[in-house]
C-alpha cells in the first residue's frame, strides 16, 4: 500500500477503516451514477448528463489527500468529485433534478455543482476554462501565505486548450500551490487523444512550465493517493505546481447522448478496460490484505444502494424553486437588504 | 478643489482603495516595473510592492481568470487590460466565469473583480485598436458597465467598483487620460448606476457617456450660441442604467439625441430608445435621433477616421433636425 504504509498485515485499524471508505466512496459514485442515468432515460434530467463510472480512483484519490480548507475546482463530468468532496449525495441528486434543495439551489444543474462551505467551487462547462480560476485560487493563497492547496481536475482534452497553457505558464511562473489533475480517459468526446495531440505524453508539457509532472495509473487508487500526497505536500511547503496526468477510462459514453461503445471506439476496446475497474482492482487489494472480505463488501453495497435510493426519492419529493427565484443571484443583494 | 487629470484620479482612487482594504490588489501587463501602459498605476510598485502590483506576461485569458479565481476566495483583483481590445482574449473568463458564477453556484460564490483599460478610439490606430466594446459587456446580466468622463467621476466610480460585490467592467477613455478636472479632496465616492445633469438645458436632451460627453458640452455650447438650449446627460454606468434621470429629463425637453463612440448597431443608444419609447412616448415631439461610430472597422487614414467618429458638429446636426431647425 503506497500512502500511507502499512508495514505488517497486522493493519492499523484506522487505516484500514480508511480503506474501507475509500471503497465505499468508489461505490457510492458508480451507483449514483447508474441512478443518475436511469433517471435521465426517464426524462427526469434534464439537459447533458455525462456520467464518471470508470474514472471512481481518481476524484477519490486526488480529493482524500486534501484538507477541508483547500479549493476544489473541476469540468463538467463532477458528480464523482461532488461526492467524494462530501457532497451529500441527496444534494447533488436534487440538483440534477433541478430542485430548491439542490447544492446549487437547481440553478447549476449537472455541469455546476457548488458547495462553497466545502470549498467545493465548481463543476464548470467550457473545456480548460476553469483551469486559470484554479490558478487563481493559487494566488490568493500565496497571497495570504496560508498552507493551502488548489486542485483543479480536467480531461486530457483540455491540454490543447490555450487556458490550459496560460494557467500552467503562471502557475509555474509563480510557484503557486496547485495541483493540476489531468484525467486522462483518452477520449474528448468522441475524438481520441492521438487524434487530437501532437505529443502522446501529456504530462510532458508540464516540462515547459518547470513544473514537476507525474504519470500515474488511474485505476490503481493506492498510486492516485500516493501521486497526489507528494504533490499537495510539495504544494504546501515550499508551494509549487504539479501537473498529474491520471491515465484512466470512461466506460460510459461521453454523455448520456452518446452509446458507450460505437463510431469512435470499439466494444472489445471497452471490454479490455473493463477488466481494470478501480473498484474491482480495489477490492480484489483490501480482501488480499483482510481489511474487508465478501460478506462485507456485501454489506456496503446494500447500504450504498439504500443511500442512493433515498437520495433519488428526496429528489423527486423536493420542491421546484419559487420562480421568483428568477431573478435573485445575479447580483449581491443590496447591501443592507435580505 | 484641486485640478487633476483623468489619469491621476484613477491612480489616487487606486492607491486609496489599496491602502484601505489588504485584499484589493492590482494586475495586469506592465502595471509594475513599467509604471503602467498609460501610466495609470505609476509609483504603486514602489508603494505596494510586487505581491500586489502584479506584472503579468501577455497572456489575458489567463490573467483574466487567475483573477476571478481569486476573487471567488476572498480577494478583491483589479484586473488592468492594457486596452480593452486586447480584453477579446479573456471574454470567455469575464462572461461564461465572472458574471455567471453567483447564478449558476445558487449564490454561493461571487466575483468582487474590477477589470479596467482604456476603450475607444485615439488616434489613427486603425482597425484593431480603436473599439468601444460598452454595449456588448452590457448586454450581459451578471456584470455591471461603467465608462466615466471626467476626472472626479473617473475617481468616485473606480473606487465604488472596487468596493462592489459583483463583477464590474470600468471602460476609461483612452483619450480622457490628459483631461483635466476638479477633483474633490479627501475620501468621496460616486455610486455606479447614477447618470449626472452635466448642462441644464430644456429644448433638448443629449444622453452621452465617455468621451462623447465632451463631444455633447462642446455641441451644447454651439447650440447655445443659436439660441438651443440643450441638456447634456452623463449616464456615467451603462448597466444598471439609470432610467430615471433620462426620463425626467426627456419630459421636460421632449426632444433627445443620444451620442455614443461604438457602433449603432444594438448599441447603448438603441437600448435607451427603447426605454424612451416606451416610459415617455407620449412625451416626445420628435424621434429619437443617434450619433454614433459609422458602421465599419476603424480606418486607418485620417480623413476617414475623422468621418468615422462622433464629433460635436454631427451632434449638432442632429439637434437641429431633432428641433425640425433647417
Amino acid at each position: 500500500m503506497a500512502q500511507p504504509t502499512t508495514k505488517s498485515k497486522k493493519a492499523d485499524a484506522t487505516l484500514a477503516q480508511q480503506y474501507r471508505d475509500y471503497l465505499r466512496q468508489m461505490i457510492l459514485i458508480r451507483r449514483f451514477e447508474e441512478k443518475s442515468g436511469e433517471a435521465y432515460s426517464l426524462g427526469k434530467i434534464g439537459g447533458f448528463c455525462h456520467l464518471y463510472i470508470g474514472q471512481e480512483a481518481v476524484a477519490v484519490g486526488v480529493l482524500s489527500q486534501l484538507r477541508p480548507d483547500d479549493y476544489v475546482v473541476c469540468a463538467y463530468r463532477d458528480h464523482g468529485h461532488a461526492l467524494a468532496r462530501g457532497l451529500s449525495p441527496r444534494a447533488v441528486m436534487a440538483e440534477l433534478y433541478g430542485k430548491a434543495a439542490g447544492c446549487s439551489k437547481g440553478k447549476g444543474g449537472s455541469m455546476h455543482l457548488f458547495d462553497a462551505s466545502r470549498n467545493f467551487l465548481g463543476g464548470h462547462g467550457i473545456v480548460g476554462g476553469h483551469i486559470p480560476l484554479a490558478a487563481g485560487m493559487g494566488f490568493a493563497i500565496k497571497y495570504r501565505g496560508t498552507t493551502q492547496v488548489a486542485a483543479c481536475f480536467f480531461g486530457e482534452a483540455a491540454v490543447n486548450n490555450g487556458a490550459f497553457h496560460e494557467a500552467l505558464n503562471m502557475a509555474g511562473l509563480w510557484k503557486l500551490p496547485v495541483v493540476f489533475v489531468c484525467e486522462n480517459n483518452r477520449y474528448g468526446m468522441g475524438t481520441a487523444l492521438d487524434r487530437a495531440t501532437a505529443t502522446y505524453n501529456i504530462s510532458e508539457r508540464g516540462s515547459s512550465y518547470d513544473m514537476i509532472r507525474e504519470v500515474v495509473d488511474g485505476q490503481d487508487l493506492s498510486e492516485v493517493i500516493a501521486a497526489t500526497n507528494r504533490a499537495v505536500v510539495r504544494a504546501r511547503k515550499p508551494s509549487a505546481p504539479t501537473l498529474l496526468e491520471i491515465r484512466t477510462y470512461r466506460f460510459m459514453g461521453h454523455s448520456m447522448s452518446d452509446p458507450i461503445h460505437g463510431h469512435y471506439r470499439t466494444k472489445e476496446e471497452v471490454e479490455v478496460h473493463r477488466k481494470r475497474d478501480p473498484i474491482l482492482l480495489w477490492s480484489e487489494r483490501l480482501k488480499a490484505e483482510g481489511v474487508i472480505d465478501d460478506a462485507g463488501i456485501q454489506e456496503m453495497e446494500a447500504s450504498v444502494q439504500a443511500e442512493v435510493q433515498d437520495a433519488m426519492d428526496f429528489a423527486e419529493q423536493a420542491p421546484e424553486p419559487e420562480l421568483d427565484e428568477l431573478y435573485t443571484d445575479v447580483y449581491a443583494p443590496v447591501k443592507g437588504e435580505a | 478643489m484641486p485640478v487633476v487629470t483623468y489619469r491621476d484620479a484613477l491612480n489616487q482612487a487606486l492607491r486609496e482603495e489599496m491602502r484601505r482594504d489588504p485584499s484589493v490588489f492590482l494586475m495586469g501587463e506592465e502595471v509594475g516595473v513599467y509604471q503602467g501602459a498609460y501610466k495609470v498605476s505609476r509609483g504603486l510598485l514602489e508603494e505596494f510592492g510586487p505581491n500586489r502590483i502584479v506584472d503579468t506576461p501577455i497572456t489575458e485569458l489567463g490573467f483574466a481568470g487567475v483573477g476571478v479565481g481569486a476573487a471567488m476566495v476572498g480577494l478583491r483583483p483589479i484586473i488592468e487590460f492594457m486596452t480593452w481590445n486586447f480584453a477579446l482574449l479573456a471574454i470567455d473568463q469575464v462572461i461564461n466565469s465572472a458574471a455567471k458564477m453567483r447564478y449558476m453556484s445558487g449564490g454561493q460564490v461571487g466575483v468582487p473583480i474590477v477589470f479596467r483599460g482604456p476603450g475607444g478610439a485615439a488616434l489613427q490606430l486603425a482597425a484593431q485598436h480603436s473599439q468601444a466594446f460598452e454595449s456588448m459587456y452590457a448586454h450581459v446580466p451578471g456584470l455591471k458597465v461603467v465608462a466615466p468622463a471626467t476626472p472626479a467621476d473617473a475617481k468616485g466610480l473606480l473606487k465604488s467598483a472596487v468596493r462592489d460585490d459583483d463583477p464590474v467592467i470600468f471602460i476609461e477613455g483612452e483619450m480622457l487620460y490628459n483631461v483635466k478636472g476638479e477633483v474633490p479632496e479627501g475620501e468621496y465616492t460616486v455610486p455606479i448606476g447614477q447618470a449626472e445633469v452635466k448642462r441644464a438645458g430644456d429644448q433638448v436632451t443629449i444622453v452621452c457617456h465617455s468621451k462623447t460627453v465632451g463631444v455633447a458640452l462642446a455641441a451644447a455650447e454651439t447650440l447655445a450660441g443659436e439660441g438651443i438650449s440643450a441638456e447634456v446627460i452623463d449616464l456615467r454606468t451603462i448597466r444598471p442604467l439609470d432610467e430615471a434621470t433620462v426620463l425626467a429629463s426627456v419630459r421636460r425637453t421632449h426632444r433627445v439625441v443620444i451620442a455614443e463612440e461604438g457602433w449603432p448597431f444594438a448599441g447603448i443608444g438603441a437600448q435607451v430608445v427603447d426605454t424612451i419609447q416606451r416610459e415617455a412616448f407620449d412625451d416626445l415631439d420628435a424621434p429619437v435621433l443617434r450619433v454614433t461610430g459609422a458602421d465599419v472597422p476603424m480606418p486607418y487614414n485620417k480623413r476617414l477616421e475623422k468621418a468615422a467618429k462622433v464629433d460635436a458638429g454631427k451632434v449638432v446636426e442632429a439637434v437641429r433636425k431633432s428641433l425640425y431647425v433647417e
